[in-house]
């Protein structure tokens, strides 16, 4: 159903609304957070969002509106990466159609060697940071963002690393499905 | 006042399928194939790219002749035509009331599909539009039939018969649509002193039973009367046999639920919410539906 606003209802798809926020107990210090006005929740949000309307079969609920709230219970690297992959989980609890899964994972560079999956004090390093959003089946890219300069040959071995690890996500979330999927019917 | 149990999560061990399915299911998940022949006709929950078929939703694939669909586990409930369906009025609007009935849209219940108090027929006027809020206010809980399906999914509803109307006194439990198993008739009194309402929408509304079977308002005015303690108690163990036969998966029909209420009559009514005792109820009301079927 249309919540909110009646007049953002799009006629022929579904609308994907995303709110993303972190515990207040989340990272190292406990810090309160601004509810809404973060501006790199919003950020994520939206990257959120994008993702799953890539993913979302969208034009099979017209007029209505799809609503994912993510929330980070422990911040330790990865934020969106995690929220990611447990949307996916409960987008496909709720029965709602996709074309695939969503796996992200983050990447990075340490002198040469390609590094999967950053934690907070890796992050922090200042290194490049990319994150890639992958749907595994058809090796289609969700979402790419890179923050940091990187060279363009060091490009390629962050990709594939990235590539990697999501796939080898793809393995454990499916097998969890499969066996929920085994134990109810 | 009895003392409070508390108890540290554990995991769930779920009933098994007692009786062996004919045959292994083929479980899907998003993005799987499911067939590259294009002989196929695509049903829910499937998607073609490149030639393929494709599941969109995790489940279990139902081939029939030449349609190939996937059913998902929990899904909300669509509407069809003739259904019974307990929803809730989210809106009053110009000559209709939005319904909340676990589905994607929300029903709508035109004016002209509601019965008049006092049975009259008559076209509905501007007088009936301002006094839309006498009858059915926000929040309130209607029984109704599905009488139409728009394009986008969402239906439409009408209560004209004298069974449908609003609900007075009694308690709801809201489940899961696919637990609920189609029949002919929906409306049950069970012989325990109770009756039951199954929604298709997985709306489950328990009831005390009417004395009087007659009710010239069509269903309008709700009895208020006190309640007495014996039939709260018979609704109360209705709905707690009704939750745990839901977290068993079991289908749920008036023979169930009659046969998981008798099962549960040794325990006290609210020991049959913990773990324990709600896997020996649903065993025990499962061995007597298989011994039914014989």
């Amino acid at each position: 159903q249309m919540r909110g606003s009646r007049s953002k209802a799009l006629a022929e798809r579904a609308l994907v609304n995303c709110r993303y926020s972190l515990a207040a107990f989340s990272t190292g210090e406990r810090r309160r957070r601004p509810p809404h006005g973060d501006r790199q929740c919003a950020e994520l949000a939206l990257h959120l969002q994008q993702s799953f309307e890539a993913a979302i079969l969208t034009h099979l609920y017209p007029r209505s509106q799809i609503d994912i709230y993510v929330q980070i219970l422990q911040a330790d690297g990865g934020n969106y990466c995690a929220g990611v992959n447990a949307a996916t989980l409960a987008v496909m609890d709720a029965g709602i159609p996709m074309r695939d899964y969503v796996c992200a994972s983050t990447a990075g560079l340490a002198e040469e060697t390609p590094l999967a999956d950053l934690s907070a004090p890796e992050e922090a390093a200042g290194g490049p940071r990319l994150v890639l959003a992958l749907l595994p089946a058809t090796g289609q890219i969700a979402l790419l963002q890179l923050s940091a300069r990187l060279h363009q040959e060091r490009l390629e071995a962050a990709l594939e690393a990235a590539g990697q690890a999501c796939r080898a996500l793809h393995a454990v979330l499916d097998r969890g499905v499969r066996e929920r999927l085994r134990e109810v019917t | 006042m009895a003392a409070i149990t508390m108890r540290l999560p554990v995991p769930r061990r779920a009933v098994g399928p007692s009786a062996p399915r004919g045959g292994e299911k083929h479980l899907v998940a998003p993005g799987d194939t499911i067939t590259t022949d294009t002989g196929y006709m695509r049903g829910h929950g499937t998607y073609v790219e490149e030639e393929k078929l494709i599941a969109s939703v995790a489940g279990a694939v139902e081939r029939v002749n030449k349609l190939v669909c996937v059913k998902a586990l929990k899904t909300r409930y669509n509407g069809e035509v003739g259904d019974i369906v307990v929803g809730r009025i989210t809106e009053v609007q110009q000559k209709r009331w939005k319904v909340e009935t676990n589905s994607r849209l929300d029903s709508v219940l035109l004016l002209s599909s509601m019965n008049l108090p006092g049975g009259e027929l008559r076209r509905r006027s501007a007088e009936d539009e301002l006094a839309m809020r006498d009858y059915l206010q926000e929040g309130d809980l209607i029984s109704a039939e599905v009488q139409s399906v728009f394009s986008d999914g969402a239906a439409s509803l009408h209560t004209r018969s004298l069974k449908y109307g609003k609900l007075g006194q009694g308690v709801l439990v809201q489940v899961s649509p696919s637990l609920v198993k189609r029949q002919k008739t929906h409306f049950h009194d069970l012989p325990c002193g109770a009756s039951v309402i199954l929604g298709n929408n997985g709306f489950i509304w328990i009831y005390p039973t009417a004395e009087q079977k007659d009710e010239e308002a069509g269903g309008f005015t709700t009895n208020l009367e006190p309640v007495p303690l014996s039939d709260r108690e018979v609704i109360s163990r209705l709905r707690n046999c009704i939750v745990a036969l839901v977290t068993q998966q079991l289908m749920l029909f008036d023979t169930s639920i009659l046969y998981c209420y008798e099962a549960s009559l040794p325990h006290q009514i609210k020991d049959i919410l913990k773990p324990e005792v709600m896997e020996e109820i649903v065993l025990e009301t499962r061995q007597r539906l298989l011994d039914l079927e014989g």
